[in-house]
């Protein structure tokens, strides 16, 4: 992009859950710009209508993902320069999950998924016992710890082609949390968490495409924590539990 | 048209690995229905054969023997990813499964030649 470009050409999804179309907009092109930014002046000086989803602005809620020129991404934190072809941005909701309004998409399905992949900590003490102590350097803490920074932002959901073409799939991220607390010792449940994830719609189902690794914004790679899960429940398939 | 976020190396050997596995899946009836042949019809067998050694049928059974090794490696590596504690280099490890497969394709072609 030349620096003397005064404008961003913005496209934007418009519509709901029956379909919609692309609508574009001229914004004002300046420094240290993020595409939430634009998202949000079009939505303040342009269009008070325009529908979209953030809450933190810093990169922690996972709230403001969206479709950046045809790659999903957390807005708040991808600079207009990173992602600007010929002066063009095209911004659109994630894919694979169902459109609320513009670029606001109904997660439901996703925290869904997550709850049926067991994702959820299944405690072994009450809050009159002691604190468990958990050691950091232990192999399994140093598994989970390499998966444990997820913020549910969806961006691998809206990469994954295996969850476009099969409605049933889990999805890495539900994956990635059901990893973090197979390795968790603090965890009472492993046994039915690797029976969840190997359900249909669970880890076999993974192609490894990879694209999860290749977009999340965090630098996880869920691909890694469900070839894990793979292991662990053909491990615990042979022994027979 | 590749869709942006399929342009990546390990979604790029996905599909190898999937179109290769379709394309012997295709090929392999055609193969054993010439293999029958030196059961029941030897001398078409022959004649097969001797139109096989044409140069440009030559080159078609390079890409053959480039799919069947590259969804071999492929395979391998994906076995190796998935059953192993070994996670990391995939890249790596994808592009050198289509590196072996053209040495494997290449040396089937220069010793047909």
């Amino acid at each position: 992009m030349s620096s003397d470009t005064k404008t961003l050409d913005v496209s934007v999804w418009r519509g709901d859950s029956a379909g919609g179309k692309f609508e574009r907009f001229q914004v004002p092109n300046q420094q240290s710009q993020t595409i939430l930014d634009v998202v949000v002046w079009i939505q303040q000086k342009i269009d008070p209508t325009l529908a979209y989803r953030y809450a933190c602005r810093v990169g922690m809620c996972g709230s403001c993902a969206m479709m950046v020129n045809g790659e999903p991404r957390w807005t708040c934190r991808t600079h207009v320069l990173k992602v600007i072809r010929d002066n063009r941005i095209e911004v659109a909701p994630l894919r694979n999950l169902p459109v609320i309004k513009d670029l606001a998409t109904d997660m439901d399905p996703f925290f869904t998924k997550w709850v049926k992949a067991e994702g959820v900590f299944h405690p072994t003490s009450s809050r009159d016992d002691d604190i468990v102590k958990v050691n950091p350097s232990s192999d399994d803490r140093i598994l989970a710890d390499a998966a444990i920074e997820c913020i549910n932002c969806a961006v691998c959901y809206a990469s994954c082609d295996t969850v476009q073409g099969n409605p049933e799939y889990l999805g890495p991220a539900a994956l990635n949390r059901a990893w973090t607390l197979v390795n968790d010792e603090k965890d009472g449940k492993r046994a039915d968490i690797l029976d969840a994830v190997s359900q249909r719609g669970g880890c076999h189902n993974c192609h490894s495409q990879g694209s999860c690794a290749k977009f999340c914004p965090n630098e996880l790679s869920p691909i890694t924590s469900i070839a894990g899960l793979k292991r662990e429940t053909i491990k615990s398939f042979f022994k027979g539990r | 048209m590749i869709r942006p976020h399929r342009k990546h190396p390990l979604w790029l050997a996905y599909i190898l690995h999937r179109l290769s596995g379709l394309a012997l899946a295709i090929f392999l009836p055609a193969h054993f229905y010439v293999l029958s042949l030196a059961l029941t019809a030897p001398k078409d067998l022959d004649g097969f054969l001797h139109w096989a050694d044409k140069p440009l049928v030559k080159a078609v059974e390079f890409g053959l023997v480039f799919l069947l090794a590259v969804h071999f490696f492929g395979g391998l590596r994906l076995m190796a990813f998935e059953l192993l504690t070994w996670t990391k280099d995939q890249k790596t490890w994808a592009a050198a499964s289509v590196a072996f497969a053209f040495m494997v394709a290449g040396s089937f072609v220069l010793r047909a030649i």
